[in-house]
């Protein structure tokens, strides 16, 4: 029965919907109070209406002589609702005035903050969202919800459907209070637009209603010890539907931690967290196990909290051992310790991450077929990839060496073959990721075995997912001292602190006469190099004889040394033999230790090839698709073109001197760099010059014809010639996916420097045939070759020929382009993609002011 | 004013140097507390300098070095170089031009040269077996008199002057004393065993020991404020030692360098910096107390076969290239 049935004969308005049921007995209780609204009606004595009023709160149980509890009852269930759409009805400036100093406003609002606090906060909110605005009345009623929340009446809210019984009623009355607890802060917003108060903020709202739940707790705990019933159900919705609006933070970030401190010492207080926890509706399962897993700060906190939940409830063990471990990779990693440590911790549980025989759900056996299959290696973003990879290391650091045993093989099989197409893959990220779970994992699952060791670079993320696989100390440690003293005192960092820099000071004031040493700064020394003997040949054809024939390895490393300069200072001599020269070099293999080599021997290649173009850049094109050259000649082929064809294509290199790369191998050649003495002498003249225009103060860049033109053809086509031609040894659109990658690249390259050139078109339409054909590679190292080209033939033909001779492949392109921006799992392959698109749309808007007249 | 005093020719060594027992421990600054570096290398290195001015003329390799606190020219001390040829150059630093050639050592190379503190007076050491003493006063240079040596080693002669008119003359094979040395002159030798002893002149006793390098002695310098002293050799290292009170040497670190072959070593008046003449073309110039490296100085085509720093801080280099070259790294503030 609903509460608000009543007076429908005195405030028809409100009843529409109520059934009538006439008592055939009016009762006592009735007959006081159509009094009482009488009088109030009628009345304009300020002392009279008091009195009433006084008279009507006996039953609310509190005064003196309280009335009968049946009564008290009566009046609760059937008339108190009525009659405060009553009191809410009579508010207005006038009435209020007719007793001095706020008595009469003090009586109406003890109305509400006294009498039975669900009807009070349902009559509240429907007055609020019916009141006109802005009205006093509105405003009246904003001041007293605040007051209502900030004397804690919330709690009373809440504890009565916890007390309450079950009646026919019942779930649409807590249906509707449901909806106005949780979406107070909306309705509110929407109401009071700007004139909200703080409180109503979600932000502040929302713990607010942490602390309450709380407090509900409490009550229930204390009368659960004093052998009462209770039920949390409701407490349990309230946190699933504020959880759902996404609140989490507000409401467990509150919650959480203090349930953490009341949860240690007493089993009453962890039964009632598993019931509330256990009682969250299904629909909200998720969002309110993914709060508590985010808020608790360790695995052993969110055991004690969740109790065996996943065991128990069908729905929370789908979140906790699917949806969040295979479905979503937004956890962090403390999250996904404390998810992952808390599966492991009861063997009821241990049993769902790693069961022996053949069972249905096990999540590390899951984790790995995950991570070891193909398709998902090439579908799947890649933090995703990471996110499985680090939730392996995880589950194996939590795992011990018998249950791995048993099912070893399954484990091993899956694990060796995403190993396999990891080490495949020509993205290096995969590569290492696959090179590091391995590591770990087959230490782990097959320790009696020859340990995995590979060779990869140390950055934040190995070192971050070699800690992982640590096993984490199970105690109760840190992490949960760590809460509850923040809570005892809160001042104790801060002292800390303090502490901290005291000894610091100490140190600092020494002795001037040290620190002025310290200002001899030294001079940069790169020039400390081993002298060479002086058995370097002076003639290019000495370092010929010196790199093919000779025995002697001193004179063989300074011919090296010394080739790239001689190849710069006689050109002439150069080109005699620079097909031989080339050939020399491409074969040559590192035969002494020498520092550098690789760089060494790149650049003297360069150097030839930009020395002689054509008929070298021939002959490397030509070995590029020749047999028998390694993967690595191959790609230096393709890198000693790129870096030619960018020397080549340098504005201005004819004026100066071509510039000797520094010699350390890890600095890129051809890159040019403003002597540090120009820089000084440009800033001096700067400083003392007065300028009167403000014109372009930069540098004028440096003109000249591009010199690629005349050879850019040499470089570009040939390589395009044989790709989808496999060989025995050489198969690009097979298991040579790299090189083809690399070669995608590359033209990318040639294409993007050989702007300005009379070849760029017919360049552009082969290269998007090749990229057209290529589309739908499944590397993505090899699609970014392909965007990168595409954007590079966006960029190097002139936009009319372009649109003459090329609108066809562009529209094709562009679905292409719209398609991968959209779908492809890369992210690199996406942001290309997009980038294209921007240099298509540039294009469009040349054209639109062109046709527009 | 010169007499002689025979010390024992057993090792022919490499380099000598004078200290005396008061200038070794009786300063006030015995040991110097090391703080730990400190250096941010994030910012760019300095290109390295260059020399701020180069003499040419010597017409031969340089091989001698000296900085004579300008006796005439008031400004700015005057620089004497010895040449492989036996000539012996006199250059203003002011004009940058040759003042003044001697001719004493008959074409043979000039491995040493020392002014003396008081007079106009010049000493020269050369391959043809003869330490010279000339007087440079007035404008004279006549070879007053003339020291036979023994010895046909690299070693270099060394010379404590003492009081005015006297002084102390260390040179290899043969060696010179006046009689009256108030304080006792304790003097360091280098030989060719890759070892730097320390003797006591007075009592002619060796005091102390120490092997520091693997091969030659080619030069030595020796800080007597806080009683350590540095050593080059043949091979890659330089060797850094010091002396305790109870006149021992020991070994305090040695640094390894790119090129084997130190020529000369030489710590500035004021001890910050330590320069050294390379066989591999180059001078490196070290922090001396922390002993990081500072600089390496490019500048020469050929070996490096001394340098010398004037009192001011000016650094020169001789070389096998016959050019001086003159730098100024590190003011003195």
């Amino acid at each position: 029965m609903l509460p608000v049935d009543g007076f429908g004969f005195w405030e028809g308005r409100e009843l529409g919907k109520v059934n009538h049921r006439m008592d055939p007995e009016v009762s006592a209780v009735r007959l006081t109070i159509l009094e009482a609204v009488h009088i109030l009606s009628s009345s304009e004595d300020g002392g009279r209406i008091f009195c009433t009023l006084e008279s009507l709160k006996r039953y609310f149980g509190e005064t003196e002589n309280p009335a009968l509890p049946e009564e008290q009852e009566e009046f609760a269930r059937i008339h108190f609702s009525t009659f405060l759409r009553f009191l809410v009805g009579k508010l207005s400036p006038d009435w209020l005035e007719l007793l001095p100093d706020g008595q009469m406003e003090e009586l109406w609002a003890s109305f509400f903050l006294e009498g039975p606090a669900d009807q009070a906060f349902l009559v509240l909110m429907e007055s609020i969202e019916g009141a006109a605005s802005p009205s006093f009345r509105l405003m009246k009623m904003v001041q007293l919800l605040a007051r209502f929340l900030s004397v804690g009446r919330m709690a009373a809210v809440m504890e009565g459907q916890c007390r309450q019984q079950a009646g026919p009623a019942f779930p649409l009355l807590q249906e509707t209070l449901l909806t106005k607890v949780v979406g107070l802060p909306d309705r509110l917003g929407n109401r009071l637009q700007r004139e909200n108060l703080a409180t109503f903020f979600p932000q502040n709202y929302f713990p607010l209603l942490g602390e309450e739940v709380l407090r509900v707790l409490q009550v229930v705990v204390d009368s659960l010890r004093g052998g009462l019933d209770c039920s949390v159900s409701f407490l349990s919705q309230v946190l699933g539907k504020a959880c759902v609006h996404g609140r989490q933070k507000e409401v467990l970030g509150v919650l959480v931690p203090r349930l953490t401190v009341l949860t240690q010492g007493s089993c009453l207080w962890q039964r009632v967290c598993w019931c509330l926890v256990e009682r969250v509706p299904n629909w909200a399962m998720e969002a309110v196990l993914k709060g508590f897993v985010e808020a608790a700060p360790g695995p052993e906190v969110l055991s004690r909290l969740l109790g065996n939940l996943v065991t128990k409830n069908k729905k929370a063990q789908f979140v906790m051992t699917r949806k969040l471990l295979f479905l979503q990779y937004s956890c962090t990693m403390p999250m996904l310790q404390s998810l992952l440590g808390y599966l492991a911790m009861d063997s009821q549980r241990r049993s769902l991450l790693m069961q022996a025989g053949p069972t249905t759900h096990q999540v590390l056996k899951e984790l790995l077929e995950t991570w070891g299959s193909s398709s998902a290696i090439r579908h799947v973003p890649l933090v995703q990839q990471r996110y499985v990879s680090k939730a392996i290391l995880i589950c194996l650091a939590h795992l011990g060496e018998a249950e791995l045993q048993d099912s070893r093989d399954e484990l091993l099989a899956s694990l060796m073959e995403g190993v396999k197409s990891r080490l495949d893959s020509s993205l290096p990220p995969v590569r290492r990721l696959g090179m590091i779970v391995a590591e770990v994992a087959s230490a782990r699952i097959h320790p009696e075995g020859p340990p995995l060791k590979f060779q990869y670079e140390e950055d934040e993320l190995t070192r971050e997912m070699l800690a992982l696989a640590m096993p984490r100390p199970a105690a109760d440690g840190p992490s949960e001292a760590g809460p509850s003293f923040a809570l005892v005192s809160g001042e104790t960092p801060d002292r800390e602190t303090v502490d901290c820099s005291g000894p610091q000071a100490g140190p600092e004031g020494s002795d001037s006469e040290l620190d002025s040493d310290d200002e001899f700064v030294p001079y940069d020394m790169s020039v400390d190099r081993e002298r060479r003997s002086s058995k370097a040949p002076s003639y290019v054809r000495g370092c010929l004889e010196a790199l093919t024939g000779s025995e002697d390895w001193e004179r063989w490393e300074a011919a090296l040394w010394a080739l790239e300069g001689l190849i710069f200072r006689s050109p002439a001599a150069t080109q005699e033999v620079s097909v031989e020269l080339a050939k020399v070099l491409l074969h040559l293999e590192e035969k002494t230790a020498v520092a550098g080599f690789d760089g060494l021997r790149q650049r003297a290649l360069v150097a030839v090839t930009v020395t002689d173009p054509a008929p070298v850049a021939e002959y490397l094109t030509t070995q590029f698709y020749a047999l028998n050259y390694s993967l690595r000649q191959r790609m230096d082929i393709l890198d000693v073109l790129t870096l030619a064809a960018q020397e080549l294509s340098r504005p201005g290199r004819l004026g100066k001197a071509p510039q000797r790369g520094s010699p350390d191998p890890g600095s890129q050649p051809g890159g040019a760099v403003v002597p540090a003495w120009r820089a000084v002498v440009e800033e001096r003249i700067k400083r003392k010059t007065r300028r009167f225009s403000k014109g372009s103060a930069g540098q004028a860049p440096a003109v000249g014809p591009n010199e690629f033109n005349l050879v850019a053809g040499y470089f570009f086509f040939p390589l395009l010639q044989h790709f989808d031609r496999p060989l025995v040894t050489f198969d690009l659109l097979g298991d040579d996916q790299l090189v083809l990658g690399r070669l995608a690249h590359t033209l990318g390259a040639l294409m993007y420097l050989a702007v300005n050139t009379m070849v760029a078109m017919p360049m552009g339409k082969a290269l998007l045939e090749f990229v057209w054909a290529l589309r739908f590679h499944g590397d993505a190292y090899v699609r970014r070759g392909l965007l990168s080209a595409v954007s590079a033939v966006l960029l190097s033909v002139p936009t009319e020929q372009l649109l003459a001779d090329l609108l066809d492949e562009l529209l094709e392109a562009r679905s292409w382009l719209g398609d991968v921006a959209e779908k492809d799992p890369d992210e690199d392959c996406r942001l290309l993609a997009v980038k294209a698109l921007l240099l298509l749309e540039k294009l469009r808007d040349k054209l639109l002011p062109l046709s527009s007249p | 004013m010169t007499g002689l005093f025979p010390t024992s020719g057993e090792n022919s060594g490499g380099g000598l140097d004078f200290i005396t027992w008061e200038q070794a421990w009786c300063s006030e600054v015995l040991e110097t507390p090391v703080r730990p570096q400190v250096t941010s290398m994030a910012a760019p290195r300095l290109p390295p300098p260059d020399p701020q001015f180069v003499l040419r003329g010597a017409q031969s390799a340089v091989h001698a070095l000296h900085f004579c606190e300008g006796a005439q020219g008031q400004g700015r001390p005057l620089l004497l170089s010895g040449s492989l040829r036996g000539l012996v150059h006199i250059w203003s630093l002011q004009t940058r031009r040759v003042v003044a050639t001697l001719d004493g050592h008959g074409g043979q190379c000039v491995t040493w040269l020392q002014t003396l503190p008081q007079g106009p007076q010049l000493l020269s050491q050369g391959r043809d077996l003869k330490l010279c003493v000339w007087d440079l006063a007035e404008g004279r240079n006549a070879v007053v008199d003339s020291v036979l040596l023994e010895s046909v080693g690299f070693c270099r002669a060394s010379v404590l002057a003492g009081g005015l008119q006297r002084w102390m003359l260390a040179v290899p094979g043969r060696g010179g004393d006046e009689a009256d040395t108030s304080p006792r002159p304790l003097l360091l030798a280098g030989y060719e065993d890759g070892s730097v002893a320390l003797w006591d002149v007075s009592s002619r006793k060796v005091c102390s020991r120490v092997a520091c390098h693997t091969e030659p002695v080619m030069g030595l310098d020796f800080d007597s404020q806080e009683a350590r002293g540095v050593s080059g050799s043949a091979e890659k290292a330089l060797a850094v030692w010091s002396l305790d009170e109870q006149q021992a040497l020991q070994v305090r670190g040695t640094h390894v360098l790119t090129n084997p072959g130190i020529a000369d070593v030489k710590i500035r008046p004021d001890r910050r910096i330590l320069a050294t003449a390379g066989w591999d073309h180059r001078v490196r110039v070290f922090h001396w107390r922390t002993m990081k490296p500072l600089a390496v100085l490019a500048f020469h085509s050929a070996t490096v076969h001394c340098v010398a720093f004037a009192a001011d801080g000016l650094l020169a280099t001789g070389s096998g290239d016959q050019r001086i070259s003159v730098w100024s790294l590190y003011p003195r503030t």
